[in-house]
């Protein structure tokens, strides 16, 4: 299974993206990590090219509405809707379900715990994936 | 008996006695508060001549929303300023730069204009208010765009009392806001320190923030060490261009947490004063006392606060400010408990306000300096905490000192290394957080949304970009121009280019303008990405 853990947009803080990457990495999932201020065409483009079960975006600046349904529209433009989307970071609750009508499969909130972070990426895993 | 560790890695024994300060001589290492080498705290009297500042941090939306903000607090008895801004202005984005769609006016207030800082500053007097400004990459025109109001509302320049961050190196470690590479990045650091030394002798022109290193992950001991080789960098920096240490280094000032173990934090500012204070005698050959001085900021961390069950984080926010007058603060500002879930509600600033106000006021923290002086415990703690930071310096300079762990990415990746590391401890309960991984109640989990949510209004991004329309069409276009031209052209030799900004500030030359004009010259930072 491979995963790219992105940031989009202006946002800094980057350690609950680094930590989820390496708790992914430990679990024995490939990690790939796009580092800071990643345009959403940037990040369907790599995820296209790696060849991703799942992109991962972390937001904390509040702009996650925009930057997610970005990444969506992208991933369907290029064909690409098989790569699932999951979002972290300080998000609101009223807005976790907005995320998902958008068609993010999961929401991880401030204070979701890591190992129910590392099993929702492995539920998005695509069929025929080497497990 | 379960073994107990600092959260800087060494045990922690049961109970302390004198064998435990075996080493420790009195006149040398811990002294008299006011004293080098200020073990104990910068003033002879510390909290009975003066109070810590308070001092939160704040900024949403327009200027003229982040202004109405500032005189509620001010009205309530804080005593000067924190400016967020939003992360268009802290990446010298205009407003209606695509980059920015979405982002404008989120996190901060929106600056694209010395309009803008004039709106923000409105009626609020600048040579009686000092004023923080968390800016780092932009530093440099957003404090030029300060000191061109503060000239326009008659304040004398030795008056004005600003604190603009402006530390980057931090920024390549922890927070993210660079824009161009390290070495432009910090003559833009330096420009602005010998400006104002020059003409704003009040100003305190850098704050060098552990904060933000510990707050993406690293240790205590971490973020002292860090912290210090950095103010040292900065040092360098200011006596490679023939600048006297004296000459500045009383200005410089520290921004660092306070939340964990109120004693290992007390004793990591006991140990980062006297370090400091040596550093600056000895190393550097500072004369003056005032270079010798560690002076901070204490309190945030955000990272000490729960999402679950949030009121909480009002006795956390308590505990913070204790370690910080405990700890001798010269500043303080607490994290909000609906930090985890918004930008502040003015009910949550002022109960964060109110938490320092009844720790100065009411609990006998602030009657004498540095009470915790010779217990057994805080001295053998301020000793193992030295140890361990200069332990943390050797390893910094074995990565080939600050600058050279930055530009590699080197110390970016053991700060995400402690910071899964310290997850790690946390999934495993060796680090408890009531009502996270011990306590944990069987409250539903919708009661914890009871707090009020921000409402980010789209309106004010359509406000500030056609008030950003509007000063471009006013300005003398001509005169603006000019200036950013003078500016490129200065980027591509040494001097210093405070004094195009400062001509560009006033010309209405935009943020994004003056960065761009700096980018063609500078090119921008790649980041060393790594795991």
């Amino acid at each position: 299974m491979r995963v790219l853990i992105a940031k989009p947009g202006l946002d800094g803080h980057d350690r609950g993206a680094k930590v989820v990457a390496h708790a992914l990495r430990d679990a024995g999932i490939e990690v790939i990590y796009s580092g800071l201020k990643r345009t959403p065409e940037e990040i369907v483009q790599e995820a296209i090219q790696e060849d991703v079960d799942v992109v991962g975006l972390s937001i904390l600046s509040g702009a996650h509405m925009l930057l997610a349904r970005r990444v969506l529209d992208g991933l369907r433009a290029q064909d690409a809707a098989d790569i699932a989307v999951v979002v972290g970071g300080t998000i609101p609750p009223r807005d976790v379900e907005s995320l998902k009508r958008l068609g993010v499969q999961d929401v991880f909130p401030m204070g979701t715990p890591l190992p129910e972070i590392v099993k929702a990426f492995r539920r998005a895993e695509r069929p025929g994936g080497e497990g | 008996m379960k073994e107990l560790r600092a959260h800087a890695g060494f045990p922690i024994a049961p109970a302390y006695g004198p064998e435990d300060l075996a080493g420790v001589d009195f006149e040398r290492d811990i002294g008299r508060p006011g004293e080098y080498p200020f073990t104990r705290g910068i003033h002879k009297h510390m909290y009975r001549e003066r109070l810590w500042t308070m001092r939160q941090y704040i900024g949403f939306g327009t200027p003229e929303e982040t202004n109405a903000r500032f005189k509620y607090l001010m009205a309530h008895g804080q005593d000067a300023l924190n400016v967020a801004f939003d992360l268009p202005t802290q990446l010298g984005l205009d407003s209606d730069d695509a980059k920015a769609e979405g982002e404008v006016g989120r996190v901060g207030m929106a600056v694209d204009t010395l309009a803008d800082m004039e709106a923000a500053f409105d009626g609020i007097p600048l040579d009686r208010v000092s004023v923080s400004l968390t800016i780092n990459g932009m530093a440099a025109p957003i404090t030029a765009m300060y000191y061109a109001v503060a000239e326009k509302q008659g304040a004398a320049p030795e008056r004005v009392v600003t604190t603009p961050q402006n530390d980057i190196l931090k920024e390549f470690i922890a927070r993210g806001t660079w824009i161009y590479p390290v070495d432009p990045s910090l003559r833009l650091v330096a420009d602005l320190i010998e400006f104002s030394a020059r003409h704003y002798p009040r100003s305190n022109p850098v704050s060098v923030c552990g904060y933000h290193i510990r707050e993406a992950g690293c240790t205590t001991a971490q973020e002292m060490a860090y912290g210090l080789a950095i103010a040292a960098a900065y040092v360098e920096l200011m006596l490679a261009r023939g600048m006297a240490v004296d000459d500045f280094a009383p200005r410089i000032s520290f921004n660092f947490t306070a939340w964990g173990k109120i004693f290992e934090e007390v004793a990591k500012f006991r140990a980062g004063r006297r370090l400091y204070a040596r550093m600056l005698r000895e190393r550097f050959q500072a004369s003056n006392p005032r270079s010798w001085m560690f002076r901070s900021l204490i309190g945030g961390g955000g990272s000490a606060f729960a999402v679950q069950e949030p009121e909480n984080n009002i006795v956390r926010g308590a505990y913070i400010a204790l370690a910080g007058a405990l700890a001798g603060a010269q500043t303080m500002a607490l994290p909000t408990y609906d930090e985890a879930y918004t930008i502040p509600s003015p009910k949550a600033q002022l109960i964060a306000l109110r938490t320092m106000q009844i720790c100065a006021e009411e609990s006998g923290a602030a009657d004498t300096a540095d009470p915790l002086a010779g217990s057994y415990y805080v001295e053998a703690l301020t000793t193992a905490m030295e140890k361990q930071i200069l332990d943390e310096l050797a390893r910094v300079e074995r990565m080939g000192g600050i600058v050279e762990a930055v530009k590699s990415g080197a110390v970016q990746a053991e700060v995400a290394r402690q910071a899964y590391l310290f997850e790690q401890r946390i999934v495993s309960g060796e680090i408890p957080k009531v009502a996270v991984n011990c306590h944990v109640g069987d409250r539903p989990a919708e009661a914890d949304r009871d707090v009020e949510l921000y409402s980010f209004d789209p309106s004010a991004t359509e406000a500030q970009v056609a008030k950003l329309a509007r000063i471009r069409a006013e300005r003398d276009d001509g005169v603006a121009r000019a200036a950013l031209d003078r500016l490129a052209d200065e980027a591509r030799g040494s001097a210093n280019l405070m004094y195009p900004i400062m001509e560009a500030v006033k010309a209405y030359a935009t943020l994004g303008e003056m960065a761009h004009a700096m980018k063609r010259v500078f090119g921008e930072h790649q980041e060393a990405v790594r795991l």
